[in-house]
C-alpha cells in the first residue's frame, strides 16, 4: 500500500484524484481549506469526519457538482476542476440515492449509458448485466418506490457502476440503511471494489465503517485533513489530539513533553513515552482502553508506564467488560475481553493500570 | 391517523341539511340556465316548450361563431406562450440566485393581486401609448385586436403558471438534477428527462387554469379587444346591452361545458400529480 500523505501538485499521473490546495468558501464560510491530497488507482479511500467537516463539499468537488474556490483537481492527470459534472469520468452514489421516482429500475440503471449516447441494445444489456451484478436482476421493471431501502441502495450502485467510471464517489451510502443491512453492503461493496479494480471515494462518518472497509483513510475537521494514512497508522499513531479522540475510545492523559523520551503527566508522574515535539509542548498522551492492562495495586507504582487507581464502575458489554477507574486526577476507561480466564474486578478495588510504551500515543492539538 | 368522529343524531341533520342548501345554492341557477336554454319562449325566463333552436342559432350566428374562434385561439396562444414563459420564470425562481431576485419575485406575483378592472385600465393605456410611438417612429400604424388580446392574457396568465409550476418544483428533491448530470446528463437533458416529467402536474395544471382565465376573461379583454376581434364572453356580454334572447342561455351552457371539461381535466391532473408525488416519496 502506498503512503502518500500529501501531493505533490503538478505531477502524480498515478494517482487517481490528485486534490492540490484546494480551497472551497461558501460567502464567508469556508468549506474545505487548503487540502492536498493523492487518492492512489485502485484503491478504497474513506473520508471521515464529523457532520459539517468539509469531507461532502470535498467529494461534491471531486463530482463536479461544487466548483472549487481555490487550488487545482486532478483525476488521471487531467485537470477537471472546472468542468461540468457531466464531462467527468466519475459517478455517485448519492446520501439518499436519488433514484429517479419516474423511471423503472433498469432505466434509471441504463440512464447514463443512454446520455452517453451509447445504442439503445447495448444500454439495456450492460443495464441488464449491472442489475445482475448487483442481484436485482428480477426487480428490472419494478418503480424505485416499489424496492426495500438496501435495494434502492444497489440500484444506485448499478446504475453508478455501469458507466464504468474511473472513480466511484459514495456520499455517506449507507448511512440510511439498518445495522445488519449496513454490515452486509459494507462486505458487499468491499467485494464489488476489489474485484472490479475501481478506485472508491467513500465519505463517512462512521469511523468503524471507515475502519473496516477502506484501504487509507483521510480524516478531516473543520475543512483541514488532519491525517491520511491506513486504518492502522490512524488508529495506533493519530497525528493530533482530534484524531486520537474521533477514531475509537481512548483515554487523553494530559501534560508537557519534557524530553524525546518522557512526558511530565498532569499530577506530577513522568512516564516514558517517545515523541518528537520540543520539550515544553502540551500534549496528551493517548491509551486506548483495550490496551490497559489492569493489575494488582501497587505500593508506589513505576511512574513509567504505570499509574494507580480505584474502580469505580464495572459495565458489562457481552463480550467484553468495561471499567472507569478513578486516579487521583482523572478517570480512566479500561477493557477487558470477556474471557473465563480473566478474573473480574469489583467496584472499590484497587489497581493499577499498565500499558507497553509502544502501546501508546503522544498528541498535540 | 385516526378515523374520523361520524356526527349523530341532531347534528347529523343538521349538517345533512346543511349540505343540501348549500349544494341547491351552487346548482339551482345552473339547472335553470340548462332548462331555460331549451325553451322556446322569446323571453329569456318564461317556459315556451322545448325547443333546440337557439343552439341551432349558435351553430348558424356568424357574429357567435366568430367570436367563439377568437376566443379559442386567444385562449391557446396565450396558454402556449404564458406556460413556457411561467414555467422559466418558476424554475429561474427556485433553482437560481440571482442579482433581484426577490424583487423579481414579488413583482411577478402582482397581476394576482391587481384588480381586473385596473389591469384592464393599464393594458389599453400601455397600447395606446406604444401604437402611438410604434406610429411616431417607424410610421406603423397598428390597432388593438387579435394580438392585444393574446399579448394581455399572456401577461396575467405567466404568474398563475408560475405558482403553480413552483409549488410543483420546490416538492421535487434537486438532488435528482444533480444525479442526472452525475450521470452524463448536459443541463438541457436534466431538464428534459428528469426535471420536466416530474414537474409536468404541475406544468399541465398551470395551463388548464391560464386556459380556463383566457376563455372565462371579460373585463380586460373587453379594454384591449378591436373592431372584428371580440371573444365570446365578451361577445355575450354585448348581446345582453342589445336586448336578451334565450341564445344567451344555450351559449352560456356550452361555456359551461368547456369550463366543467377543463376543471375535470384539472383535477385528473391532480390527481395523477398526487400519485406521483406518493411515488418520489
Amino acid at each position: 500500500m502506498t503512503v502518500r500523505p500529501t501531493a505533490d501538485f503538478d505531477t502524480a499521473i498515478d494517482a487517481a484524484v490528485s486534490i492540490g490546495r484546494i480551497t472551497k468558501k461558501f460567502g464567508d464560510v469556508v468549506a474545505v481549506d487548503n487540502i492536498s491530497l493523492d487518492i492512489v488507482d485502485g484503491e478504497f479511500f474513506a473520508l471521515l469526519g464529523p457532520s459539517g467537516c468539509g469531507k461532502t463539499t470535498t467529494l461534491r468537488m471531486i463530482a463536479g457538482l461544487e466548483f472549487p474556490t481555490e487550488g487545482s483537481l486532478k483525476i488521471f492527470g487531467e485537470e477537471v476542476g472546472m468542468l461540468p459534472p457531466n464531462k467527468r469520468p466519475v459517478n455517485t452514489v448519492f446520501q439518499n440515492y436519488a433514484l429517479f421516482p419516474h423511471m423503472s429500475v433498469i432505466q434509471n440503471v441504463g440512464f447514463g449509458l443512454k446520455m452517453n449516447g451509447v445504442a439503445k441494445s447495448e444500454v439495456a444489456d450492460r443495464a441488464a448485466e449491472a442489475l445482475e451484478m448487483v442481484r436485482l436482476g428480477g426487480l428490472a421493471n419494478r418503480r424505485p418506490s416499489q424496492l426495500s431501502g438496501g435495494q434502492q441502495q444497489r440500484v444506485a450502485l448499478a446504475r453508478a457502476l455501469v458507466n464504468r467510471p474511473k472513480v466511484l464517489l459514495l456520499d455517506e451510502p449507507l448511512g440510511a440503511l439498518d445495522l445488519k443491512l449496513r454490515q452486509e453492503m459494507q462486505e458487499e461493496l468491499k467485494g464489488l471494489q476489489r474485484e472490479l479494480g475501481i478506485t472508491f471515494v467513500f465519505v463517512t462518518h462512521d469511523q468503524e465503517e471507515a475502519l473496516t472497509m477502506s484501504d487509507r483513510i483521510g480524516i478531516m475537521h473543520e475543512g483541514k485533513l488532519l491525517q491520511v494514512g491506513s486504518p492502522e497508522q490512524i488508529y495506533e499513531k493519530p497525528s493530533n489530539r482530534f484524531v486520537a479522540d474521533f477514531i475509537g475510545n481512548t483515554n487523553l492523559l494530559e501534560g508537557t513533553v519534557q524530553d524525546a523520551e518522557t512526558v511530565c503527566l498532569a499530577n506530577g508522574a513522568r512516564i516514558s513515552v517517545a515523541s518528537d515535539h520540543p520539550a515544553g509542548t502540551a500534549v496528551a498522551v493517548s491509551l486506548r482502553p483495550e490496551r490497559a492492562v489492569i493489575g494488582k495495586h501497587e505500593s508506589s507504582g513505576n511512574g513509567q508506564t504505570s499509574v494507580n487507581g480505584v474502580i469505580r464502575s464495572v459495565t458489562y458489554l457481552g463480550n467484553a467488560v468495561v471499567y472507569q477507574v478513578e486516579l487521583d486526577w482523572m478517570t480512566l476507561e479500561a477493557r477487558e475481553e470477556n474471557r473465563t480466564s480473566v478474573t473480574r474486578r469489583e467496584p472499590g478495588q484497587r489497581v493499577s493500570i499498565s500499558w507497553n510504551p509502544q502501546d501508546v500515543a503522544v498528541v498535540a492539538e | 391517523m385516526s378515523s374520523p368522529v361520524l356526527p349523530r343524531g341532531s347534528a347529523k341533520l343538521g349538517l345533512t341539511v346543511n349540505a343540501w342548501l348549500i349544494y341547491l345554492f351552487f346548482y339551482a341557477p345552473i339547472l335553470l340556465l340548462v332548462v331555460f336554454s331549451f325553451s322556446a319562449d322569446k323571453n329569456v325566463g318564461r317556459w315556451g316548450g322545448f325547443t333546440f333552436d337557439w343552439y341551432r342559432e349558435f351553430g348558424q350566428n356568424d357574429g357567435v361563431q366568430s367570436a367563439l374562434g377568437v376566443s379559442i385561439r386567444v385562449a391557446l396562444v396565450s396558454t402556449l406562450v404564458a406556460v413556457v414563459l411561467g414555467t422559466m420564470a418558476a424554475l429561474s425562481l427556485e433553482r437560481f440566485t440571482f442579482r433581484g431576485k426577490k424583487v423579481f419575485d414579488a413583482l411577478l406575483y402582482l397581476p394576482i393581486i391587481i384588480p381586473d378592472v385596473t389591469m384592464a385600465v393599464m393594458m389599453l393605456l400601455f397600447f395606446a401609448q406604444f401604437f402611438d410611438l410604434l406610429d411616431a417612429w417607424f410610421g406603423l400604424s397598428l390597432s388593438k385586436g387579435f394580438g392585444s388580446i393574446v399579448i394581455s392574457h399572456i401577461a396575467f396568465s405567466i404568474s398563475f403558471v408560475s405558482v403553480v409550476v413552483r409549488a410543483r418544483l420546490a416538492g421535487m428533491d434537486d438532488t435528482l438534477e444533480e444525479a442526472s448530470m452525475d450521470l452524463y446528463a448536459s443541463r438541457w437533458q436534466a431538464f428534459r428527462y428528469v426535471t420536466l416529467p416530474l414537474i409536468f402536474p404541475g406544468v399541465a395544471g398551470g395551463a388548464l387554469l391560464a386556459l380556463t382565465l383566457s376563455l372565462d376573461d371579460v373585463v380586460i379583454t373587453q379594454f384591449v379587444a378591436g373592431p372584428g376581434s371580440t371573444t365570446l364572453p365578451v361577445f355575450v356580454f354585448s348581446l345582453i346591452r342589445r336586448g336578451v334572447t334565450p341564445l344567451i342561455n344555450a351559449v352560456s351552457v356550452i361555456m359551461l361545458a368547456i369550463s366543467i371539461v377543463l376543471v375535470a381535466l384539472s383535477l385528473f391532473a391532480d390527481r395523477s400529480k398526487r400519485a406521483s408525488a406518493k411515488v418520489s416519496n
